[in-house]
């Protein structure tokens, strides 16, 4: 396929983007919202690995790529699994626990979208002691 | 699930190849699919991180984590460990030397602090054999751009306003340049990419190709917009198999794209590019031998004038640039020369990649702002001397440069002062010494590589760099006397003096610049140096053991 004018490039610059998406580290550092999401063995078995992908998932379909999904280990609310951490630049980060699959949903659209906690499902930590 | 989440970036430059990265990719592979996670991980070989010393390295994203010295049986606690349950590989992450600590990032990572990646962009980043990749990158835009938004004579002056001087070796304004060949009334024009690269020690070009061969591709093409020339040439040693095979699917990718062939982006414009193989001689890296070996020649010098972009490859007008140089071009197009022209000094513009290497604890490719000190270059991002030892001297230049010494480690670097002082910022090898080394030996080893590699043209430097040699054999061997202390540098001015071309006008300068800085090494090695016997008054006479 031959690409004829610059604005083919960048049509095909943009669908390329989602193979090197995931690297945008280092040069151009904007700041990106992170999703953190507790990956030990406790999570994982209770099934953050499908709240993962249903992140994933989700911020994809709605391009949204400002946000980074970032597996990590403890978090240290073990009875409150699959855990998930949501650090907006600039604003105290929020814990949510028990976020299943079928959560995932609310969270980005009332706070990675709209910018409110989802309150009921907030774990209250002091984020001052670390 | 089709969406992957996480990226393992393998790096797969000629360093952590030879340090089995092959086998950690395959083995990441197969566990990755054996735990089924192969469609929620992409593995991806990428071109060299510069960090080559701590190599095999693996980068995950987007956690960004940096791993080192990763071995095919780490593959399996990656997985398990990293990928699924998130934890980091505590054991494989970087640790700094003579420091009991651990560092993940690779922006927090001391080699990397003060780097600026403008050359080496994309090298670690992207997959160098997918021009998809390349092109998310942003790459193609500066042809796109300049072909069909710009004059030749615009491009030309970003070129010239951002202060890119050549990259080879002598740092010619490459704008310049363009223009010249580009005013040269002629049908037909050449494009050629130097890839010889045969410095003792230096390694950015075939990084460059290796990790991010569209780039050069990219840049040729502008290139030959703007001279008039629907040629390319890349000159590549043969020695460089990896770049090769890199280069030659980036080339059909290219063409396949139509990025390379006929009416580049619908324009008028075509453009295509072949490769030529070199046998590996240091002089084929001179522009007028390389132009012979290219047309089938001994790979000899001609005199200049006439000027390549005079008469140049089978007589037609001809720009060689070098591989780093055409690496600046496609960021100058999309960034504008005024974004170029903010980094770097007064005169010396940008960034330069530098081979570090030596007795020097991280030893890599590193890309660094001109400007910036020798110091910082050596201990901030070499992280010093090993085993703790004292630093003694640093070759620049390759052997047509010279050594600098303590004294001048907070000279800037760039292209001028390194000149001042003697030395040559070359094409970026830099080989670093420490107090055990021998400064004669160092003088000898880059005479006998100068001796071995000249083309055999001009008498001054077929047999002047011998006799030098053979002077230097005989004053390490503890038998020389002060006259041949003379002699050397007489020989050295003479070769200088009448050589043909810059290998030999050029050879002499680690044996002068050792002298000059270190001359009681000489000194040391001499028999009698002021101990005049008897009656006899002659300043340097040899004992004569009877
Ligand atoms: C002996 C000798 C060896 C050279 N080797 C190389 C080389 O390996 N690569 C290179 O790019 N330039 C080399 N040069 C410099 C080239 O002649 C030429 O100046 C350079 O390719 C021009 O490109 P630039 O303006 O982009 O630096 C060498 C010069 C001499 C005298
Ligand atoms: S100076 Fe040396 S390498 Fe250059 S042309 Fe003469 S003999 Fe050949
Ligand atoms: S293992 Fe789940 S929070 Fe500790
Ligand atoms: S070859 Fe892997 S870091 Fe250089």
């Amino acid at each position: 396929m031959k690409i004829k004018s610059l604005d083919e490039l960048r049509k095909i610059k943009e669908e390329s983007m989602e193979k090197v998406k995931l690297r945008q580290h280092g040069q151009g550092a904007t700041e990106h919202i992170e999703v953190l999401i507790g990956m030990a063995t406790c999570g994982i078995s209770s099934g953050a690995r499908e709240t993962l992908n249903a992140f994933m998932k989700e911020l994809g379909d709605e391009n949204l790529d400002n946000v980074k999904v970032i597996p990590v280990g403890c978090i240290g609310y073990c009875h409150s699994e699959p855990t998930v951490q949501v650090n907006i630049p600039g604003e105290t980060p929020v814990l949510y626990g028990n976020v299943k699959e079928n959560k995932v949903h609310n969270i980005i659209e009332k706070h990675i979208k709209g910018g409110e906690p989802v309150k009921n499902m907030i774990i209250n930590v002091d984020f001052e002691r670390a | 699930m089709e969406k992957a989440r996480t990226n393992i970036m393998v790096c797969g430059g000629t360093g952590c190849l030879a340090s089995e990265s092959e086998k950690v990719m395959k083995n990441l592979q197969l566990i990755a699919k054996a735990r089924g996670y192969a469609d929620e991980v992409e593995i991806i070989q990428t071109g060299c991180f510069g960090f080559c010393e701590q190599g095999p390295i693996v980068k995950i994203e987007p956690d960004n984590v940096f791993y080192v010295r990763v071995g095919p049986k780490d593959a399996k606690e990656i997985i398990d460990e990293h990928i699924i349950k998130g934890r980091r590989v505590e054991r494989l992450l970087y640790k700094e030397p003579n420091e009991d600590k651990t560092i993940n990032k690779q922006e927090d990572m001391p080699f990397y602090k003060k780097q600026l990646r403008v050359a080496l962009r994309n090298c670690g980043l992207i997959n160098p054999e997918d021009i998809y990749e390349y092109i998310a990158v942003g790459g193609y835009e500066a042809l796109g751009k300049a072909i069909s938004e710009m004059t030749r004579e615009e491009v030309v002056e970003a070129v010239k306003d951002s202060g890119l001087r050549g990259r080879g070796g002598g740092g010619f304004p490459t704008g310049l340049k363009w223009e010249i060949t580009k005013k040269q009334e002629s049908d037909v024009k050449f494009m050629i990419c130097n890839a010889d690269e045969g410095d003792p020690g230096a390694f950015m070009d075939r990084s460059i190709l290796e990790g991010d061969p569209h780039s050069v591709l990219e840049a040729m093409t502008i290139g030959g917009y703007v001279i008039g020339a629907d040629k390319g040439i890349i000159y590549i040693r043969a020695e460089y198999p990896l770049a090769i095979s890199r280069l030659r699917t980036a080339i059909e990718q290219a063409r396949e794209a139509g990025l390379l062939g006929k009416n580049i982006f619908g324009t008028d414009f075509s453009f295509d590019i072949d490769l030529k193989f070199g046998a590996g001689a240091f002089v084929c890296g001179e522009e007028t031998a390389l132009i012979n070996s290219c047309e089938g020649k001994r790979g000899e010098p001609n005199y200049k004038p006439p000027y390549p972009a005079q008469e140049g490859y089978w007589g037609h007008p001809t720009c060689v640039n070098n591989v780093e140089t055409f690496a600046n071009i496609p960021p100058i197009i999309t960034r504008g020369a005024e974004w170029y022209a903010s980094m770097g000094t007064e005169k010396s513009k940008g960034t330069k990649v530098f081979a570090l290497a030596g007795k020097i604890n991280n030893v890599g490719l590193v890309e660094v702002p001109m400007g910036i000190t020798l110091r910082e270059i050596i201990y901030d991002i070499g992280g010093g001397i090993q085993g703790g030892r004292k630093f003694k001297a640093v070759q620049t230049g390759g052997p047509s440069g010279g050594v600098l010494t303590e004294n001048e480690l907070d000279t800037p670097i760039d292209y001028d002062s390194l000149r001042e002082r003697g030395s040559m910022m070359g094409s970026g090898g830099m080989i670093v010494m420490d107090e055990t080394d021998n400064m004669v030996n160092v003088a000898k080893f880059y005479l006998e590589f100068t001796m071995d590699e000249s083309c055999g043209r001009c008498t001054p430097c077929r047999i002047g760099t011998k006799r030098m040699f053979e002077l230097l054999e005989k004053i390490s061997d503890g038998k020389g006397t002060m006259a041949d202390i003379d002699a050397l540098k007489q020989l050295s001015y003479m070769i200088k003096g009448s050589s043909l071309c810059g290998l030999g006008q050029t050879a002499p300068n680690p044996v002068l610049s050792t002298l000059k800085h270190f001359p009681d090494e000489y000194m040391k090695l001499i028999k009698d140096v002021d101990t005049p016997t008897n009656n006899d008054h002659a300043k340097n006479k040899v004992k004569v053991n009877a």
